[in-house]
Order: structure tokens, then C-alpha cells, then sequence
């Protein structure tokens, strides 16, 4: 009589080991094989494809169902098995529900569904491995995905159609292809991976540079070091992504792939042993000798692994031992290399990717230009790690060199460069014009050209809104970039709306860690490090206002890089004169005060007095050389009327007169003023303190507005507007005590400091960021990063210096001077 | 027959690093210019859009933003950002830290002259 044999797990082992096994003896064994998924056994790799729409899902099966009626399989398709009764040899399974996700770690069977169960003399345990989820809150939301089966493309692309843009979490190799997969669903897609760099575990740092801007070019935005904390529900799907450091993502669809988890439930319940994965030993063996395991839920000799070929080494050496064909074959281990599939990005890595070891050789190539880097570590004359990228011509051969333990020619140059004959220099730029290069939009070479020259497209992404290229599978956007390189040098990204500053081609969170980790304080600094030098003005203005806010203390005033306004700290007017707006805290000033002012008045002959509407006075039209003179004879600090900065606290008479007064608005107005003036902040900050909600002193449409309530309470409204756009402001929280009120203002203001964009006012930060979150944010504390807030803005506000103090000692020489006359007749040389 | 001068207008040092400074050569604000990477040049300093004053502009990849509606004019040849807006210029050049520049009198005043 024949012996049972069980599989649990139809995956690529499971269904591989019986394959090895019935080409050994057709005859050994009668087969019962239990699969999770509702499929006979496909090609998990070529997933990748059919997310990319370049393979449909029914050209990737290796078994379909016919198969294992050929060969006398049972199959039991969507069962999960539950359970393994040693002692009895059998195992139990449970026919999945609709729906039910093959790799949950809960079982959900159908409504009334029978056990199903079957005896085994030998025991295969290919339950594979499931993808691992990191703690982030809102993972479960509808929207956000996971990628290991057909039904999750499946779902994935179903949900696509809906959406503009994606997220994956997970930088590797499987989110990268995932990441392209979904571009070619027109989506606006963006990888975040929290490792400074792309594939961290197969690349060194300079490949993973050169694979990030190639990635860019395709128009696939990366953001390393970027860590998700939460994922915030907008209209009941995913809306946005939350990162540690409180900036957001706003995403419809996000796709995690973190790594992966080996599957060992069953084998655990069974008493089996289990680390990271099943146990076993060089015969593929658990602690129970007639249960086997293979594929991604093992661990042997303390590794685990995530790809096909140790599984295909696996399954020879188990279908040997199990047929008896040779009952000594062992597995010792697989050294693995790892292939990017990606179309337009040629990339290969085995082994190790540094060494610390002096006596290996590292031999390196690179070739900016055409993003080629090449890397081999050579120890005792073998390959002992090598990166190959933009270039895997020798990929193969190299591999078998790896995986062998060959010694490698004397000749290095060979290895890196293979034969002269062999070497493949393929660039679309060889190519005649009337080639065509985007199949499923028929455009040819030429087209693409002459939107290059003819139509300043510079991007891969301008190209194709220009001639429809590289819009259909994608598969040609390599190409798009190689010839925009070969025309103009460069390709451009398109990332560019995100950026901070034009000049600098970064997202303000990522110019804000490379800023912070170079140290650099001064705009012309970051200029060279970060912007190529190039001296946009926008730029610069922007760059100076985060690098004050980033650096209180010790940034560097440049101030060639700040608007006249800021150079010499008035409101340049019409006529090329100045305005002075004294700070007068809370709008309540003193006899004296406006003694003084008149006099400066008459003395600089202001052209105008007037009350602003920010309760205070401005002298309008003062010379710039005088700018100093009636500061000093002014005797009050600079009110800021003229750059992004906090700017006023308007007060209403409150509880010291008015009869419906409820809260001391006047108090509370000029301490929050003393506190916050002149603190730089991406736009004018305008915050006001009313006594009451009738709402006097218009808090509600403030920056930051307070109102005094009933029972000493005090309201805290922000994003309020009243200058172009009109917008009440939305509640933040309700205190009682003014302490509290200075403590979330002070919440509220860094955090928008850090997160808001360049020339983003509170109104349109708020809304874009929705008050719900920032709740969380700032009052729940859900990010952990309210202390830090407070802190930094403590550190602003100890560095605040008044401006107007330059009048006694001016920042640079010739600081207020006018225009300096020069009398021709006497100096000039007629040349005639 | 053109007229030219060649003026000198002081110490390089008056004008800030990467700034500009103003000029006032007989009835003509002129805006002197030294960017960072050492460049010195001089242009008209009214704008044609509305009189804004050049030289408390910003500058920036050879050009200066007014500072007052942001029209932009190239320091070199003068050319302006919006149509039909140009600024003139006028040769600048600093000799052992002294700025100079060639002055010639707008047409207008040749005209008169
Ligand atoms: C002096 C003053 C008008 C007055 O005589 O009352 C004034 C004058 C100017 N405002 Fe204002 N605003 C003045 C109160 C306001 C107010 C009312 C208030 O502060 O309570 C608002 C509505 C609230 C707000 O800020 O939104 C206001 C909304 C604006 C806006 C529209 C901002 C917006 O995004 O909606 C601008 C334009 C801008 O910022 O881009 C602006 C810009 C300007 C500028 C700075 C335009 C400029 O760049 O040159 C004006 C300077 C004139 C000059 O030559 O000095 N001003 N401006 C007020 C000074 C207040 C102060 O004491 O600091
Ligand atoms: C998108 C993608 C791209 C990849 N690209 C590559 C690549 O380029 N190169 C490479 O080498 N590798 C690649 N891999 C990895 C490769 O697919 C895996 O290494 C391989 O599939 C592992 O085989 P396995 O049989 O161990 O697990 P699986 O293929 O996952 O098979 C396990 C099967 O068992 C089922 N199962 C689990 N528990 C039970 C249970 N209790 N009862 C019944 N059935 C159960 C599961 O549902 C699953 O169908 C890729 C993987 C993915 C997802
Ligand atoms: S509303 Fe403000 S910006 Fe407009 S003219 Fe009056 S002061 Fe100037
Ligand atoms: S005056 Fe120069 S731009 Fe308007």
C-alpha cells in the first residue's frame, strides 16, 4: 500500500517539493494537499507583473487545477489547516470563508463548514511566511493593503481606480516593485522607508543614492528616514499618513510592505519547534521525524529567508530523502543574491554589501552619467558581496561565481567589465528617430525629442502630459529619461510642487533633517551643499525664514538673502520710503508712549499717522536713513508690521471695564504678545484675546484667537481669517487657566513652524491638516511630541531679539544708508 | 556722438555682500550690484513698472526681484522679466577696491543736450 503524504501550504514550496518528489517515484506516495488560497500553485515573483499590468493573473499559474488531477493530488482549495495531531497522525482543516485573507493569523471558517481532515504517514509543513505589519495605528483602515496574493492585486488595482494617490510603506525590494506596480495605475505614488536609504539590507548607501534618483526620474517620490506612526481616516477610508515627527502624507491608498513574518501557527500549536521559524535540520526535518518543513516558514541553522532559491535546494534535498533516492542528501545553507524587477532599473546584489574586513578587495566602477555603479567584495580571491546597478550585464555569471565559491580570474577589470564583446551599452539615445519607444502610445523617438528641445519638458512626467509617452505600462520611462540626460544633461522631477523652496529639491521634512544632520546655518551654506549653488531668490527668502526658526541661537543672518522689509526691519512703501509700527502689547498704550511718537512724528516728518487695523499706530513714509534715529527717540520695540513673523495680539477692554466682561483679555493679550513677538513663522501670525463671545477684538477670524467664556474658561480657535480669505477658526480646546492657553499656543505655533509650507497662512494649514488630527496632535499628545514643541519654542522665544536694537548697532556696515550722491563734474573723466 | 563717464563711486566695501546699493549720479538713481560669487554690475535703478527702487531688490542667478511687485530684470543686459521692460546698464568693474562704472546720460537727456 502506498504511504500518505500531506502538504500544508500550496505555495511555491509546497507544490515544488511534490513536484521534486514525483519526478523521483511516481508511485511512493498517495498525495492530499491543503491550500489557503482558493488557486492551484502560481509564481508569487511574477506577482510584480501583474500589479504592473504587463502579466495577467492566468499566465503566472505553474499548477493550475488540471495539474493535480493528472498527477492523483487531492487538493483541498481554500482550506486552511487548523490543526496537526501528532499522536494520530492527522491533520484538520477548515474551509475558508469569503474574503477571509489566506494568510490571517485568525482562522474564519465557512458558516457550518466540517472539519476536513486526513491521515499522513510523512508530513510537509510550505505554510510560507505572511507580510509583517508594523504597529501604525489605523492599519486596518479600508485602503490600505498588503501584497502577497493575487486577490490582494486584485483588490489593490479594484481600489486604484478610485484613487490619485498611493503609499507604500516599505523601501525593500518587494515595496519598490509594488511602488511601481501602482504607478502604472496612474497614481501619484510615494515610497517611505524609515532606513536612511532605499533597500537597506542588499544596498550600500551609494547605490541606494543612484537607485533613489532613478526612481525619482521615473516619478516615483521617495522619503527615507520617514517614519509612519499612524494612518488617519478621512470620509471612512485611508486619507493620510502620520510620521513620527508630525509631518503627513496625504494618500488614498497605501500598500504596507514591511518584510515578512514566516507562518508557524499550526507547527506551534503542534508542539513543534519554533524560533523565528520551524526548526529543522539538514534533512529538512522538525523535532518530529515524520514532519518536514520547507519555504519561507523555516528556520535552518539559525537563517530564515525570503526568496525562491534556497526553496528550490530545499525541496530537492526533502524529495530525495522522502523517496529514499538518497536518504543521506543534506541542506546546508543557501548564500542568495537579490534581482530588483523593475522595469528601467537594472539592479542585482548578493552577499554582503560592506566590509569592515582590511584584507578583503573592494573594486568599484561607477559611471554617474549613465547611473551605472558596480561593487564587488572580494575575499580569499571569491566573491564575497557585489552590487550591480544600471548595468547587470555580468549579473549571471557573477551570480554562479557567488553561489559556487569559484575563484575569480586574475584580471579584475574582466569581472567587472566581463568580455569586451559581451558588454551591452544599450542607450535609447543610439537609437534613430523614427524608433519607437512608448509601445502603447505608438510615440516614436522623435516626438519625444522635440518635446525636449521644442517644449522645455525636462521631466519624464512633462513628457508624457506632452506626448502621452511612458503613460501606458511605464515600461519605457527609462528610455523617456535616458534621452531627456542625452539632450539636456539632466532629467528634472516633477516632485517639485512639494518642495519647500524651488531651488532645493526637498520635501521641508527631509530639508529639515538635512539641514539639522549638516549642520548648516547660514543660506549661502545650504545653497552650496543642498542647491547646487544656484541662487533663486525665492530660495533664499524661504531658506532664511526656516533657517532662523531651525537654528534660534546660532543661525547666521545673511541678510543679501532676506526681503528689504527684513534687511532693515520697515515696510517698504509705494514710493521707495518706510513704514514704522511700533509694538504697542495688547493695543493698549500710555500717554507717554504717544508723546513720544508724536514728536518722532514731527521730527522725521511722517507723511501720515494713522491707527492700523491692528490696533497700534504707523508713521508712514520715513526715510530709510532715518530708520534708526526715530526708533531710538520712539523708545518701544519693532511691531514686526513687516515680515512673516508673530505679529500682534489685539485685546478688547474685557473684565477691567466692560460689564459683560468674562476673562482679563487685556492681561492675557499682552502676555501671550510679549511672549511670542517677533518669532519667525512661515507666514504672519495675527492672534487676538476677546473678553467674551461677543467677540470684539475678532478672535475668531485670528491666527490664534481666545475667547473668555462662561466659568473662567478660555477657547482656543485657530486657523481663523479675515484678510482675503475668510474663515472662522475651528476649536481647538477649551481651558482654565491663561497658563494653558499660553502652553497650546505655544504647541500650536511650533508645530506649524515646522510643518507648514513656505508662505502657508494658519487658515490653509489648518484645513489642510484638519483640526481632528491636530487635536491629537497637540492636545491628546498622539505623536508623543508635545514637550519637544514646547521646547523649541521656548528656545525661539529666548532667542528673541528686538530688531530695531540694530539702530545702536547696525548687522552690517552701510546697513540704512540711502543713496550715495555722486557729483559727476568733479570726479568724472570725460572719455567723450 | 555718445557721451560716457567713468565714474568712481568709492570703496567696493559700501556695498553689502550680495546686495545692491544706490547711486545717485547727477538727476539718475543708478543700482549698484556685488553678488557672492564676486560679480559687480550696475543698472538703472527705477523700475518701468512703477518706480520701484531696483537696488533694495533681491538677487539671485543674475537677476534682481523689485521690491516692490516682483518684476524681474536681468543685471547683465537689463532685459525685464514682463514684455516690453527693460532696464538700462552700465559697465561696472572694481580697480584695487574702488567701484567704477562707465555712466552714460539716458537719451532723453542727450536729446536735451
Ligand atoms: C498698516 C495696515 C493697514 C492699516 O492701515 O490698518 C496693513 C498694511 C498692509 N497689509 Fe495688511 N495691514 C494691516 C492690517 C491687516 C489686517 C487686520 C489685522 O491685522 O487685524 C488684515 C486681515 C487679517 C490678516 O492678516 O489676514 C490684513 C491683511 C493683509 C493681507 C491678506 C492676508 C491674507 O492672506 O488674507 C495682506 C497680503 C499678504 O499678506 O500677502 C496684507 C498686506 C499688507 C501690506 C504689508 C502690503 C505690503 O506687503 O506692503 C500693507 C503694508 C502697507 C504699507 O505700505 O505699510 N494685509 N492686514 C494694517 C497693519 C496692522 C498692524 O498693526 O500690524
Ligand atoms: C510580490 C512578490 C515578489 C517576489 N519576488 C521575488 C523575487 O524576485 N525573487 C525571489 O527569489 N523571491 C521573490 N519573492 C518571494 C517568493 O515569492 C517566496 O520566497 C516564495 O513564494 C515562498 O514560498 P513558500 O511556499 O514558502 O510560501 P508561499 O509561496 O507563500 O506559499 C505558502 C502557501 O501556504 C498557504 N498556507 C499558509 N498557512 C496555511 C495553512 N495553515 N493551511 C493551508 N495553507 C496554508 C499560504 O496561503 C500560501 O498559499 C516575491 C514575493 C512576492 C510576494
Ligand atoms: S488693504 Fe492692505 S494691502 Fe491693500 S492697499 Fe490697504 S493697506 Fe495695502
Ligand atoms: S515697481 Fe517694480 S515691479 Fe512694480
Amino acid at each position: 500500500m502506498k504511504k500518505k503524504l500531506v502538504v500544508i501550504g500550496n505555495g511555491m514550496a509546497g507544490a515544488r517539493a511534490v513536484d521534486e518528489i514525483l519526478k523521483r517515484d511516481r508511485d511512493a506516495f498517495e498525495i492530499v494537499m491543503f491550500g489557503a488560497e482558493p488557486y492551484g500553485n502560481y509564481n508569487r515573483i511574477l506577482l510584480s507583473n501583474v500589479l504592473n499590468q504587463t502579466q495577467a493573473p492566468d499566465d503566472i499559474f505553474i499548477n493550475p487545477l488540471q495539474w493535480y488531477t493528472d498527477n492523483d493530488i487531492t487538493l483541498h482549495v481554500g482550506v486552511k489547516v487548523t490543526h496537526i495531531d501528532r499522536a494520530q497522525k492527522k491533520v484538520f482543516g477548515l474551509k475558508l470563508s469569503k474574503g477571509t485573507p489566506p494568510y490571517g493569523s485568525e482562522v474564519a471558517g465557512e458558516k457550518g463548514a466540517d472539519l476536513i481532515e486526513a491521515d499522513y504517514d510523512e508530513l510537509i509543513v510550505a505554510t510560507g511566511a505572511r507580510p509583517f505589519v508594523p504597529r501604525i495605528k489605523g492599519s486596518d483602515l479600508p485602503g490600505v493593503f498588503l501584497f502577497r496574493t493575487i486577490d490582494d492585486c486584485d483588490l489593490i488595482a479594484d481600489y486604484a481606480k478610485n484613487c490619485k494617490k498611493a503609499a507604500v510603506i516599505g523601501g525593500g525590494l518587494l515595496g519598490l516593485e509594488a511602488a511601481r506596480g501602482l504607478m502604472t495605475h496612474d497614481l501619484e505614488v510615494s515610497v517611505i522607508e524609515a532606513a536612511d536609504q532605499l533597500m537597506p539590507s542588499q544596498l550600500d548607501r551609494e547605490a541606494a543614492k543612484i537607485l533613489e534618483g532613478a526612481m525619482g526620474a521615473m516619478g516615483l517620490r521617495v522619503l527615507t528616514r520617514t517614519f509612519s506612526t499612524q494612518l488617519v481616516e478621512k470620509n471612512g477610508k485611508v486619507g493620510r499618513l502620520v510620521f513620527n515627527d508630525g509631518s503627513l502624507l496625504e494618500t488614498d491608498l497605501v500598500v504596507i510592505s514591511a518584510g515578512i513574518v514566516p507562518i508557524v501557527e499550526v507547527a506551534d500549536k503542534s508542539h513543534l519547534k519554533v524560533n523565528r521559524g520551524i526548526l529543522v535540520d539538514d534533512q529538512m526535518r522538525t523535532n518530529d521525524p515524520h514532519i518536514y518543513a520547507v519555504g519561507e516558514c523555516i528556520e535552518h541553522r539559525g537563517k530564515t529567508y525570503g526568496l525562491v532559491d534556497p526553496i528550490w535546494q530545499q525541496v530537492a534535498v526533502l524529495a530525495d530523502i522522502l523517496t529514499g533516492v538518497n536518504e543521506d542528501a543534506e541542506y546546508i545553507g543557501s548564500k542568495t543574491g537579490t534581482k530588483l524587477k523593475v522595469m528601467g532599473v537594472d539592479l542585482t546584489s548578493m552577499g554582503e554589501k560592506e566590509t569592515d574586513e582590511t584584507d578583503d578587495e573592494i573594486l568599484v566602477y561607477r559611471d554617474p552619467s549613465r547611473g551605472v555603479y558596480k561593487k564587488l567584495i572580494v575575499r580569499d580571491n571569491k566573491i564575497h558581496g557585489a552590487i550591480l546597478l544600471g548595468d547587470t550585464e555580468l549579473s549571471d555569471s557573477l551570480m554562479q561565481l557567488f553561489q559556487n565559491e569559484k575563484p575569480l580570474p586574475e584580471n579584475r577589470g574582466e569581472i567587472l567589465f566581463g568580455s569586451i564583446e559581451g558588454a551591452r551599452l544599450f542607450n535609447a539615445a543610439d537609437l534613430p528617430n523614427s524608433a519607437q519607444i512608448c509601445n502603447c502610445n505608438g510615440v516614436c523617438k522623435g516626438d519625444i525629442l522635440s518635446a525636449i528641445d521644442n517644449d522645455n519638458c525636462t521631466s519624464v512626467a512633462a513628457i508624457g502630459t506632452k506626448t502621452r509617452a511612458g503613460q501606458g505600462c511605464g515600461s519605457c520611462r527609462g528610455f523617456i529619461a535616458q534621452l531627456i540626460e542625452s539632450r539636456i544633461g539632466k532629467v528634472s522631477y516633477d516632485a517639485s510642487e512639494h518642495y519647500y523652496v524651488p531651488g532645493i529639491p526637498l520635501e521641508k521634512s527631509q530639508l529639515v533633517r538635512e539641514v539639522r544632520s549638516r549642520g548648516l546655518k547660514s543660506v549661502s551654506a545650504t545653497l552650496q551643499v543642498l542647491g547646487e549653488g544656484e541662487e533663486d531668490p525665492t530660495t533664499k527668502t524661504g531658506l532664511a525664514s526656516l533657517l532662523k526658526t531651525l537654528w534660534p541661537k546660532d543661525y547666521e543672518d545673511e541678510r543679501d538673502a532676506r526681503f528689504i522689509n527684513d534687511r532693515v526691519h520697515a515696510n517698504i512703501q509705494k514710493d521707495g520710503t518706510f513704514s514704522v509700527v511700533p509694538r504697542i502689547m495688547g493695543g493698549v498704550t500710555s500717554p507717554d508712549e504717544l508723546l513720544r511718537i508724536a514728536q518722532a512724528a514731527v521730527k522725521y516728518k511722517a507723511k501720515m499717522v494713522k491707527f492700523t487695523g491692528g490696533q497700534r499706530i504707523d508713521l508712514l513714509g520715513i526715510k530709510k536713513e532715518d530708520l534708526p534715529a526715530i526708533w531710538k527717540d520712539i523708545g518701544l520695540p519693532s511691531g514686526h508690521a513687516y515680515t512673516k513673523a508673530f505679529r500682534t495680539v489685539k485685546s478688547c477692554v474685557g473684565t477691567d471695564f466692560c460689564r459683560f466682561g468674562l476673562g482679563d483679555s487685556i492681561s492675557l493679550a499682552q502676555e501671550i504678545e510679549r511672549r511670542f513677538q517677533g518669532v519667525e513663522s512661515p507666514h504672519k501670525v495675527k492672534m487676538a484675546v476677546t473678553g467674551c463671545p461677543r467677540n470684539c477684538a475678532e478672535a475668531y477670524v485670528k491666527d490664534v484667537g481666545i475667547v473668555a467664556i462662561e466659568g473662567g474658561c478660555w477657547e482656543i480657535y485657530i486657523g481663523g481669517a479675515a484678510g482675503s480669505t475668510i474663515r472662522k477658526g475651528d476649536l481647538l480646546c477649551t481651558v482654565d487657566r491663561p497658563e494653558a492657553v499660553i502652553q497650546y499656543t505655544s504647541r500650536f505655533l511650533e508645530y506649524y513652524r515646522q510643518h507648514a509650507k513656505y508662505l502657508e497662512r494658519t487658515y490653509g494649514f489648518v484645513e489642510r491638516i484638519g483640526i481632528d488630527l491636530l487635536k491629537g496632535i497637540l492636545i491628546e499628545d498622539s505623536l508623543g511630541i508635545c514637550a519637544n514643541l514646547e521646547e523649541k519654542m521656548q528656545e525661539a522665544v529666548d532667542a528673541y531679539k528686538d530688531p530695531w536694537k540694530e539702530a545702536e548697532d547696525p548687522l552690517y556696515p552701510f546697513q540704512f544708508d540711502g543713496p550715495g550722491l555722486i557729483e559727476v563734474l568733479q570726479e568724472a573723466e570725460n572719455n567723450g | 556722438m555718445e557721451k560716457s563717464w567713468r565714474i568712481n563711486l568709492g570703496p567696493i566695501e559700501k556695498v553689502p555682500l550680495g546686495q545692491g546699493l544706490c547711486y545717485q549720479v547727477e538727476e539718475e538713481g543708478i543700482a549698484v550690484f556685488r553678488s557672492r560669487d564676486g560679480l559687480v554690475t550696475a543698472i538703472e535703478n527705477r523700475c518701468p513698472h512703477s518706480n520701484g527702487p531696483l537696488s533694495e531688490g533681491i538677487i539671485g542667478n543674475g537677476e534682481v526681484v523689485c521690491p516692490l511687485h516682483g518684476h524681474k530684470f536681468d543685471l547683465k543686459t537689463g532685459m525685464g522679466s514682463a514684455p516690453n521692460e527693460t532696464v538700462r546698464t552700465f559697465p561696472a568693474w572694481v580697480e584695487e577696491g574702488t567701484l567704477f562704472i562707465e555712466y552714460h546720460p539716458a537719451l532723453v537727456e542727450l536729446v536735451k543736450l
